[in-house]
């Protein structure tokens, strides 16, 4: 008879497992309130404010993320059309490459990033095309396409047919099948995959490095503080204010497709 | 103009209706123009660079077909750097299913109702959280001043890291500067990758296939190794794409965490950048490119890509 408890051990190593996960995540809270400013200090000899207000006025963090966000919201608006396009064709019929479409869009997430870092670089080098606010976007989109293609094609899959035969049965054009029909079951879907290719564009920094100019996104701003350490202290809350702000999403996306089959982050 | 304008979506939809390639084709055009041009485009231009050569006294890029440039990559200290990066990302693989079993095990098979949520959430929150943030986070754990060599010095163990660190290759001056330091930092960013493949896997085990494994005598180890253990490899190799490819590629976490001698990532990013030699990136970017590829085909035969 098969118990329904786990071995203790099992138990040990998988919560050891979580903590794991999750403890470094809780360190940088702490750090963000620490007042030693020189060095990475443990245990922190004070906890302060400070900073909060420090880092609220500084004209580059706002700067970059600003930044980000705009390329993470044009990005995402991209993904989310292409993504839906692709996820419809490749779900509603069987053709001739099929299988290729799908490795096609996973494809610039499954290699690693330096590479499509690195071609999309020497591309827009070949091209002559200046790097700026738009080449960030071009390389973000490409990856973001998949995410948005996952959680749409795992809805199309339990969107039935007769649906969209009964709405052109009762004289709706495919315009308006689209409108009333399709749209309404698939927006959760498309919101939650929009919201982790948000988050996946909000946070990149490899294709990044490669297709920014002069600009900094926000992780390009969190890398040059890592390489050469300048205002720890800042650095501390940003880090804290990225984890709060990558979270909501993440939550969001996983109530929004609660209960499916699909599990929105899988194949990030 | 309204009925004009409804007319015309009613033919394009009746074109739709009877012509079903035709709408095929103009849900497929965008997203197939985008990555073909923008992405394939990009690589093809990438693949081609690696087949030209750099001139050793001007410095500048001879566009002659040759294969002098992957020859470069034969020399003993860009052959090292190759290695160094297979080896590093086999062992961040080994180490990943290993710790990522436990987590995947007791998350499918034991955690219910919001223990179940709890587990998902507590892999998904890690996995989407900031990569930086995170790498931060072991630069802060890591540092001499920091919280290990805090606890390590509070049990009295100082001796032990230190006899870890004078070890020849993986140690190093500290945690921080050696082999040790970015091998912890890669197993923890890339975890959740593994943990998630191999819970799917194991969540499609039957229940009565247990059942009949201890009907039939078998001791709980022998069941997890003979019946669990075949059953999830599908999910391991399939977690395994993620760790060993990420590992390949990255080339931010050996800069930040780890000695001076590079990875294939850092290479790339050097050869092209202050170096300007174009051709030997790209070739070494070709070659994590060639790994996956084995690495992907030995995955499919063992039937990998059912449980991603």
């Amino acid at each position: 008879m098969h118990s329904e408890r786990a071995p203790l051990a099992l138990k040990i190593a998988a919560f050891a497992g979580l903590a794991f996960l999750h403890l470094p995540i809780v360190l940088i809270f702490v750090y963000a309130f620490t007042t030693e400013d020189r060095s990475y200090q443990w245990p922190p000899p004070g906890l302060t404010l400070k900073w909060f207000g420090v880092t609220w006025n500084r004209p580059d963090v706002w700067a970059s993320l600003g930044l980000s966000l705009k390329v993470a919201s044009v990005s995402t608006v991209i993904a989310i059309v292409l993504g839906t396009l692709c996820a419809a064709a490749v779900s509603r019929a069987k053709f001739f490459g099929r299988e290729s479409i799908s490795l096609l869009v996973i494809l610039p997430i499954a290699l690693p990033g330096i590479i499509t870092g690195i071609s999309l670089r020497s591309a827009f080098n070949l091209g002559d095309i200046p790097f700026s606010t738009l080449t960030i976007v071009l390389g973000h989109a490409t990856f973001c396409i998949v995410v948005v293609y996952n959680n749409a094609v795992a809805r199309f899959r339990r969107l039935s047919g007769s649906l969209v035969e009964a709405s052109a049965d009762l004289g709706a054009n495919s315009f308006q099948t689209f409108r009333h029909v399709i749209l309404p079951n698939i927006s959760t879907a498309l919101l939650a995959g929009g919201m982790l290719a948000f988050a996946l564009s909000f946070d990149e920094v490899i294709v990044t490095t490669f297709t920014a100019g002069q600009q900094q996104t926000l992780p390009i701003w969190m890398l040059e503080e890592l390489v050469r350490p300048r205002q720890r202290p800042v650095t501390n809350v940003v880090a804290m204010v990225v984890v709060l702000v990558t979270f909501l999403p993440i939550l969001g996306a996983y109530y929004l497709t609660r209960g499916g089959t699909e599990t929105a982050g899988v194949g990030k | 103009m309204v009925a004009s304008h409804q007319g015309l979506a009613q033919r394009v939809s009746d074109a739709f209706w009877r012509r079903p390639r035709l709408l095929l084709l103009v849900l497929l055009l965008p997203p197939l123009l985008w990555l073909g041009v923008v992405y394939v485009g990009s690589l093809f231009a990438l693949l081609v660079q690696s087949f030209f050569s750099i001139d050793e006294f001007t410095g500048l890029i001879n566009y002659e077909v040759t294969l002098k440039t992957y020859a470069e990559l034969l020399q003993p200290a860009n052959f090292d750097i190759i290695l160094r990066t297979t080896l590093m990302a086999a062992s961040v693989t080994v180490a990943a299913a290993i710790v990522a079993f436990p987590i995947a095990y007791y998350a499918a098979r034991y955690a219910r109702g919001p223990m179940k949520a709890l587990f998902y959430l507590g892999v998904m929150l890690p996995l989407w959280s900031s990569y930086l943030v995170k790498v931060y986070a072991w630069k802060l754990i890591l540092a001499k001043e920091g919280i290990l060599n805090w606890m390590v010095e509070g049990i009295g163990a100082s001796a032990v890291l230190n006899a870890v660190l004078s070890m020849p290759v993986i140690g190093g001056g500290s945690l921080s500067v050696s082999y040790i330091g970015t091998f912890l930092v890669f197993l923890y960013v890339w975890l959740p990758y593994m943990v998630l493949p191999v819970q799917a896997a194991l969540e499609r085990v039957p229940q009565n296939l247990l059942e009949a494994s201890g009907d039939l005598g078998a001791s709980p180890g022998q069941t997890l190794r003979h019946v669990i253990l075949p059953l999830a490899l599908p999910g391991i190799i399939a977690g395994s794409i993620f760790t060993f490819s990420l590992t390949l590629g990255d080339y931010i976490i050996p800069q930040i965490i780890g000695s001076s001698r590079l990875f294939i990532g850092q290479a790339v990013y050097a050869h092209q950048g202050t170096a300007g030699n174009i051709p030997l990136a790209a070739a070494f970017a070709v070659v994590p490119i060639v790994i996956m590829g084995f690495y992907l085909w030995m995955a499919k035969r063992k039937g990998a890509f059912d449980a991603l």
